[in-house]
């Protein structure tokens, strides 16, 4: 029915308002864009603004994983782990150039690029990638989570799986 | 008055092949079999009591393939001594300094994990910065730079 | 998936079955996210302790064998990524000593100016992360707004917040620009007020003395047994600083003090690293003052990349640049190591050339990991909350310590 409709889009809405300003990250800190993520979160380029400002350091408690930092082979099983780790809804962050793609190492210890091992929502070029850039990139995740389905009714189809 | 150089040439000059200035430092090329004693009389009686560094250099066309580097540092004087040994691919093992100094144990992981050059004496020899079930060494000339070895299968 | 530990630990088997293995990384806030220390625990207190490194390992040795000189510059950036220009330096300084030429005196004072204004960066990361992890949020913050201030300003010099590569092989990268001493003084004052006020909050702090008097004590012998270097060695007791020892770049014509600790425990090396802050602070004011005047880049061709609009315009310069960038500077066959006094500890370049553009081995000798191969020794005996501050205090480096 159209009613049903349009309740179900109001409900989207809300949910995924509630859901864009209360992002908790888990930030996968290995290499020099962690200095940046430092630099994001403090006090001149604040993630507090957005709701994104308290870490958690379980990912049973949250739900954007940011991948800060070169992933090398002997990492990936433990960034595997913790996402599978994380409950839905969940999103990744590529942040920087050696997340995205492996940066300049392409050698026998890198893995070129985490989205061979988990899949990813954004990706942030740089190296390291300037505080705003990280701030446009949670913004345009926002924007996504606001704009993104949110089926939380039983009677409604759970979303596809990403493995 | 002998300089700090001069007094290790001439106490253990005779049990060097060769020795001679780099650059400032002094090197002392030795055999395998000397590395103990030369160590232990560097640490005793010319106080070099930092141990800095031990790595190697692959010369895949030569024999013995694999020249080992050692630094150390004595901190009274702010003198350094490079020795450097030769050992042959097939029987690449050298005696340990991990009786003498601490540090040599993370340093002789490493360069075991990256040549495949064995220390006799260190029973610690795992992998350190690589993994276990990584195949092959790939510091050595002959392992290609790109040849990744996943232990996560990729998505897609 | 099937999760396997990369590394075996000996500790799977614990000694006493009362006891408990206890994972504490690779993926922790307070290991800095690449150390994974496997803990064997009576009750509180830690009985052994193996602490794995190499989650960081990106093969910087074997990229440099396979590019130029300059080419390795940013790669060098990264090894201690928090003080990027001492890396570069000491890189820079290892292959002019195997190239055998010396730097013009304004490159000398503007790379120990530079050097020393990194160090500043460094231990203000160090002291706030440990600060953090112990709870005092407010000194992290204080001191990262310090070091946004410091990269700010980097970025008007070099281009960028973190990874410079400002150096190159024979100089620097570009000199500097307009107004930017007299915002370095700005700066420098307004470090000097935040240090009192970190000073202020944590220097007699009951809680921080606490956690970190008469933790993992070193005495000198064990620091020298295990390899530290730097301002852990310096906490000890021992006064060894290769810029007063060994000089190297203007040091020789620097005054300054180096700060020595007494018991070597977690408060001196935390003490040590904050006088060690207003020591730079004052060289980069004398470094100020006596900056000579004159060129940046050694005037040789076959080194030194020719001026843009020279490479437009001459023939030779165009063949120089040209050389110099497919081929690289073509440094003569031997060996050198070099090292410097970097914020963690004596960071040392092997270089192995056989004369051509590209090394034919590079090794760095990291502080970093050489600490991480004694830092069990101060972690058993200790309570496990001892291993948090601790591992701080060791100021580990991912990308040195793994390179």
């Amino acid at each position: 029915m159209a009613v049903m409709d349009y309740l179900t889009t109001r409900k989207d809405d809300l949910v995924g308002w509630v859901r864009k300003f209360s992002l908790f990250p888990y930030p996968f800190v290995t290499a020099c864009c962690g200095m940046e993520f430092m630099s994001v979160s403090s006090t001149l380029y604040d993630t507090d603004r957005f709701g994104a400002a308290l870490p958690r350091f379980t990912p049973r408690q949250s739900d954007l994983l940011m991948v800060v930092g070169t992933v090398s082979h002997k990492q990936a099983q433990v960034i595997r782990k913790i996402y599978d780790q994380m409950c839905e809804p969940k999103w990744v962050m590529a942040f920087g150039a050696c997340a995205t793609s492996g940066g300049f190492y392409r050698n026998y210890a890198v893995v070129q690029g985490v989205d061979k091992v988990i899949p990813v929502d954004i990706y942030v070029p740089g190296c390291p990638p300037r505080p705003e850039m990280v701030i446009d990139a949670i913004m345009m995740l926002q924007d996504r989570i606001a704009n993104d389905k949110h089926p939380i009714l039983p009677s409604e189809q759970p979303p596809p799986e990403r493995s | 008055m002998p300089t700090f150089y001069e007094a290790i040439v001439d106490r253990l000059g005779p049990r060097c092949l060769r020795t001679w200035d780099s650059h400032g430092m002094l090197v002392l090329d030795i055999d395998a079999s000397q590395l103990l004693v030369v160590v232990e009389a560097l640490k005793a009686d010319f106080g070099c009591a930092l141990f800095l560094d031990v790595t190697a250099v692959d010369y895949p066309a030569r024999q013995p393939r694999f020249d080992v580097v050692y630094h150390f540092l004595a901190p009274a004087q702010m003198q350094r001594v490079r020795l450097k040994l030769q050992v042959d691919e097939h029987a690449a093992e050298v005696p340990t300094l991990t009786g003498l100094f601490g540090s040599a144990r993370y340093m002789e992981r490493e360069v075991h994990d990256m040549y495949g050059i064995r220390f006799a004496g260190n029973a610690d020899l795992r992998p350190i910065l690589l993994y276990e079930g990584f195949e092959g060494h790939p510091l050595r000339k002959d392992y290609a730079m790109e040849h990744e070895q996943p232990i996560v299968p990729y998505r897609t | 998936m099937q999760y396997r530990p990369p590394v075996s630990s000996p500790l799977a088997q614990p000694l006493d079955p009362s006891h408990v293995v206890v994972n504490i990384g690779p993926s922790h806030p307070a290991t800095h996210g690449t150390i994974q220390i496997v803990a064997e625990i009576d009750g509180e207190s830690v009985v052994r302790a193996d602490v794995h490194c190499g989650y960081l390992h990106r093969g910087f040795e074997k990229e440099a064998e396979h590019h130029t000189y300059h080419n390795i510059i940013p790669y060098t950036d990264r090894l201690n990524y928090c003080s990027a220009m001492n890396n570069n330096f000491a890189y820079a300084a290892a292959v002019e000593t195997a190239l055998g030429i010396e730097i013009t005196p304004r490159c000398k004072w503007l790379r120990t100016l530079l050097a020393e204004y990194n160090r500043i960066a460094d231990h203000c990361t160090c002291v706030a992360a440990s600060a953090m992890e112990m709870g005092g949020m407010t000194a992290f913050l204080y001191l990262m707004t310090v070091r946004d201030y410091i990269f700010e300003h980097m970025n008007h010099l070099s281009g960028a917040r973190l990874t410079y590569s400002y150096v190159r092989i024979g100089g620097l990268a570009r000199d500097l620009p307009d107004g930017w001493l007299t915002r370095l003084e700005e700066i420098l004052q307004f470090t000097e007020n935040y240090l009192e006020r970190v000073h202020g909050m944590l220097d007699r702090n009951r809680i921080f003395i606490g956690r970190t008097r008469d933790v993992a004590a070193m005495t000198p012998e064990h620091a020298l047994h295990w390899g530290y270097t730097g301002p852990i060695l310096r906490s000890t007791g021992l006064r060894v600083d290769l810029r007063k020892d060994n000089p190297y770049l203007a040091y020789p014509d620097l005054d300054f003090e180096v700060p020595v600790g007494i018991k070597g425990d977690n408060y001196d090396r935390y003490y040590v690293r904050m006088r060690e802050i207003d020591e730079s602070i004052h060289m980069v004011r004398q470094c100020m003052a006596q900056l000579p005047e004159g060129p940046i880049n050694v005037d040789d061709p076959r080194i030194v990349l020719p001026e843009k609009e020279l490479v437009y315009t001459r023939i030779e310069s165009l063949i120089h640049h040209f050389k110099l960038v497919m081929d690289g500077v073509q440094v003569p066959a031997g060996e050198v190591y070099s090292a410097h006094e970097g914020p963690n500890g004596e960071l040392g370049f092997y270089l192995v050339s056989d004369g051509t553009g590209r090394p034919y081995k590079l090794h760095v000798r990291s502080p970093s990991f050489v600490h991480m191969g004694g830092m069990h020794t101060l972690l058993e005996g200790h309570q496990v909350s001892d291993i948090v501050p601790t591992f701080g205090s060791m100021n580990m480096v991912g990308g040195e310590c793994d390179r």
